[in-house]
């Protein structure tokens, strides 16, 4: 499956860092990343594809990068991107 | 490549905006459980709908974290009881009920509808046996929903009905005084129901549906209410547009989550209701997009306008979106689920008769209205002969769900909690309708050309 990463916040040193050697440890292969910085805030979009069965410990340890930075992170499938701004 | 700001604005509409999956609704037909003991019935549907619907909450709650969108509830319904029971000789038809709620929380899902009967032309016995039981199955119960169609465009009116309906919506806030007459809250008396409907207390698996189906209802007033608020100065065409647009991709989503449970769960996607649901939470408001729209308050006049263009042009946005369409498609008016209603309805802008009015342009009716608790049955029957009347005219479905307040007067509280919310005892009219309801009989179906 392709699953989309996005990270929001303050902007800080090695988010992507961070992001990228989680997605390593969970055998997750980052295929495109985007990042814009507005003002202070920092946005970072990131596809990837991995197997379906590492998603959840992904979705964990992203959970965890969450609590930890104070950014806001979301990972979901690409489909609901997809489907919802492409005709 | 995925555009940044596209996932941005998505993860802005579910984090900020209360955009969601309303709820995934497995229908199940029960026609083969039939048979003339009524305990081997209640077996027969127990085992049935916790087979059949084993995964249902578990698949919700995957497709929630993979896609990252909330799925707020996941829930059943089933064939129209009367039917399903037509063929017991005797028993208590609360026992009916009692398996349906077993299975409910067996399952996981939190309500399950069907215990339903569609009497718009007349009376089977077991619809008889079946309403007479609706007040207690609903106390006895805690999952349970109830509904009763009284009126079709074809069929007319069937007022034997509508005055039953008024003693057994008044009975079911009666019977459960203690429990913030939740009972009344867990009926719903139509005109026009559908058969497809994923929405609770209404839903119901019509005899036209397959063995097994999957109905989606999306919502995300909060959404629409943001788009707009992004063009305070666009003329109405400009207004219907941004709102065609924004029903679009919250269509999308609901298709895509259809689309997946109906595979995850191997039961046939069956349709989505184009549906803008509002809940007590802030900013998931409809009467908050009329206000954003250019009202002071939702009741003004003007309501009824601004809420015609709303709900078509949601069901336009949401038509293309969506393989297929069905249910109740539209916007929701529910009071006391609808925060700038619930203001609305506290400040005295929001009026009974304004809501029916509304009524005539909305997806349903009068719904979760708070009424006095000595509101006399005969009054409540009116109530629902004059939204029957609506929707059968407009061809449309048209419903009550009003919560007579047991020892509450106008003005007073009456809180549930959750979704289903809380809201001020709205007046009614008190002169009598005792007259022309006791008459019962039939009000024939309306002429269908000569429209004007």
């Amino acid at each position: 499956m392709k699953a989309v990463i996005s990270v929001i916040g303050h902007d800080a040193k090695g988010i992507i860092a961070k992001v990228s050697s989680i997605c390593a440890e969970h055998e997750t292969n980052i295929i495109d990343i985007t990042q814009s910085v507005m003002k202070e805030y920092f946005a970072m979009v990131m596809v990837t594809e991995l197997c379906d069965s590492n998603f959840s410990a992904l979705s964990a340890s992203l959970a965890d990068f969450e609590k930890a930075s104070g950014m806001k992170v979301h990972v979901m499938h690409e489909d609901i991107f997809n489907s919802m701004h492409r005709i | 490549m995925i555009n940044i700001y596209d996932v941005l604005e998505t993860i802005k509409m579910i984090d900020e905006e209360n955009l969601d999956i309303r709820t995934i609704t497995m229908g199940i037909s029960l026609l083969d459980c039939m048979g003339e003991d009524i305990d081997s019935v209640c077996t027969k549907i127990y085992d049935k709908i916790t087979k059949k619907a084993e995964k249902l909450v578990e698949t919700g709650c995957e497709i929630e974290k993979q896609y990252g969108i909330p799925i707020i509830n996941k829930r059943i319904s089933v064939t129209p009881m009367a039917m399903v029971a037509s063929a017991c000789k005797g028993g208590d038809y609360v026992k009916l009920a009692k398996a349906l709620d077993k299975a409910a929380k067996q399952t996981g899902v939190n309500f399950i509808g069907g215990y339903s009967a569609l009497v718009h032309k007349g009376y089977t016995e077991s619809d008889k046996r079946l309403i007479a039981s609706i007040a207690q199955s609903l106390a006895e119960t805690d999952f349970v929903c109830s509904s009763v169609n009284v009126a079709t465009t074809r069929a007319g009116i069937n007022m034997d009905a509508v005055r039953e309906m008024g003693k057994v919506v008044s009975d079911s806030a009666k019977l459960t005084a203690d429990k913030n007459c939740i009972g009344a809250a867990k009926l719903v008396v139509f005109a026009n129901a559908v058969e497809d409907n994923p929405f609770m207390a209404g839903a119901f698996h019509g005899v036209g549906e397959p063995e097994c189906v999957i109905n989606v209802g999306v919502s995300g007033p909060g959404v629409i209410s943001s788009a707009l608020k992004k063009h305070p100065d666009a003329d109405l065409s400009e207004v219907a547009e941004v709102i065609k647009k924004t029903a679009f991709k919250i269509t999308r989503m609901g298709q895509l989550v259809a689309t997946e449970a109906s595979k995850r769960l191997d039961v046939p996607f069956g349709i989505v209701d184009l549906s803008l649901a509002p809940t007590p939470a802030i900013g998931d408001s409809v009467a908050h997009i009329l206000e954003e729209i250019g009202l002071e308050s939702c009741g003004a006049h003007g309501t009824t306008a601004a809420l015609a263009m709303l709900n078509d042009a949601v069901k336009k946005g949401g038509v293309m979106a969506s393989s297929h369409v069905g249910g109740l498609s539209g916007a929701f008016i529910p009071v006391s689920e609808d925060a700038g209603m619930i203001d609305a309805a506290k400040s005295g802008a929001l009026t009974l008769s304004k809501l029916e009015a509304m009524t005539a342009v909305c997806s349903v009716g009068i719904d979760m209205v708070i009424i006095p608790g000595d509101t006399p049955a005969d009054i409540i029957s009116a109530i629902i002969a004059d939204e029957a009347a609506i929707g059968v005219v407009n061809s449309k479905t048209t419903a009550v769900r009003v919560v007579p307040a047991v020892g509450k007067t106008a003005g007073e509280e009456l809180e549930f909690g959750g979704l289903l919310g809380g809201g001020p005892v709205m007046p009614v009219n008190t002169c009598s309708p005792a007259k022309m309801i006791a008459r019962g009989g039939r009000i024939p179906a309306p002429i269908q050309s000569l429209k004007n």
